[in-house]
């Protein structure tokens, strides 16, 4: 019987496009140049990436400022078996990092080689993609920062 | 004052990003089924084929193997003519992506000669005008070569107005 039965892919794409607004197409910009941008919120605490409005307080912001290349990883997840969407095709992990200079995380990808090189608190610094176009995947992703004598 | 490239060097005399692109991609098997399978196989053959509810009678095309009226299988397979009326049609004048049709196209719900639900196609003739589709014009499916025959519903390429009078608007208001 379920020899009679028909199976075939259905693959569906949606080409989306979205446009960015001024705080991420700052972050975006510098992401292209090489930079990474946040927003100085209200109380002055840096939001990376930028927002357009504070969180708590909801008024405009209108600040942009430049941020460290490197931080503090502050929680992450290991990924022991990438998936064919995931941006590294071996093992990484999803991390918050507390980039120098902001005060709340951003989330992106650990290169480490290996779980056990893995730490909260642990510091690491971009690894930037040779050929940039203004997205989330210009950082080709964080590795464990080198440490200079 | 919003927020401004030009208070960052770096940026002051680059060309900003405006939008970013969010594609989706998602990848299904999609089982026919029972029924569907049935009709797609006879479809190869160039042939259209429905079930019948056995409470209301309604005649389903393509069939799903139940009636979503009554809640009982439709076992009683009927075959169905190569003709049918527009009970409804959309002309497409805007080039959407990933279409590969050439714009205006008609697109219909012909409900075929002895069913009770239309069927998705497209109505088109050489020399015919989409401005010239209407409800209950009376098509015939086109086939595409022997050769090319598959299981699928794209063997009818599209419908062609036969030239009879047009359906009486009585006979089809059960299924616009």
């Amino acid at each position: 019987m379920s020899d009679d039965i028909l199976r075939a892919p259905l693959i569906i794409e949606y080409p989306f496009a979205r446009t960015l607004g001024p705080a991420q197409t700052a972050f975006f910009t510098g992401l292209r140049e090489g930079i990474i941008l946040g927003a100085k919120g209200a109380a002055g605490q840096v939001i990376v990436p930028p927002v357009e409005y504070d969180p708590l307080t909801g008024e405009a912001l209108e600040e942009l400022v430049e941020v460290g290349q490197a931080g503090e990883v502050t929680t992450w997840a290991w990924v022991a078996e990438p998936g064919d969407k995931h941006v590294l095709d071996h093992p990484f992990a999803f991390a918050l990092i507390k980039l120098d200079g902001a005060d709340q995380p951003l989330l992106h990808v650990v290169d480490a080689g290996d779980e056990s090189a893995m730490s909260t608190g642990m510091r690491v610094q971009v690894r930037w993609k040779d050929e940039r176009e203004g997205h989330i995947n210009d950082i080709e992703a964080f590795v464990p920062e080198e440490v200079s004598a | 004052m919003a927020m401004d490239l030009k208070s960052i060097p770096a940026l002051a005399d680059v060309e900003p990003v405006r939008s970013t692109k969010t594609p989706l991609h998602l990848e299904y098997e999609y089982t026919a089924g029972e029924a569907s399978s049935r009709f797609l196989r006879a479809m190869k053959d160039k042939r259209i084929t429905g079930q019948r509810c056995p409470v209301c009678q309604k005649v389903y095309v393509p069939p799903r193997g139940a009636c979503p009226t009554d809640g009982v299988p439709t076992t009683d397979e009927v075959e169905l003519g190569h003709q049918g009326t527009v009970t409804t049609y959309c002309i497409v004048n805007v080039q959407f992506y990933g279409s590969v049709m050439q714009v205006p196209y008609c697109s219909a719900l012909v409900l075929v000669d002895g069913s009770d639900i239309p069927i998705f196609g497209l109505v088109q003739d050489e020399g015919f005008s989409v401005d010239d589709v209407r409800m209950g014009l009376r098509v015939e499916a086109v086939w595409a070569p022997d050769e090319d025959l598959t299981t699928s519903l794209e063997n009818i390429l599209y419908w062609r107005p036969t030239g009879d009078p047009d359906a009486d608007y009585e006979s089809y208001k059960e299924h616009v």
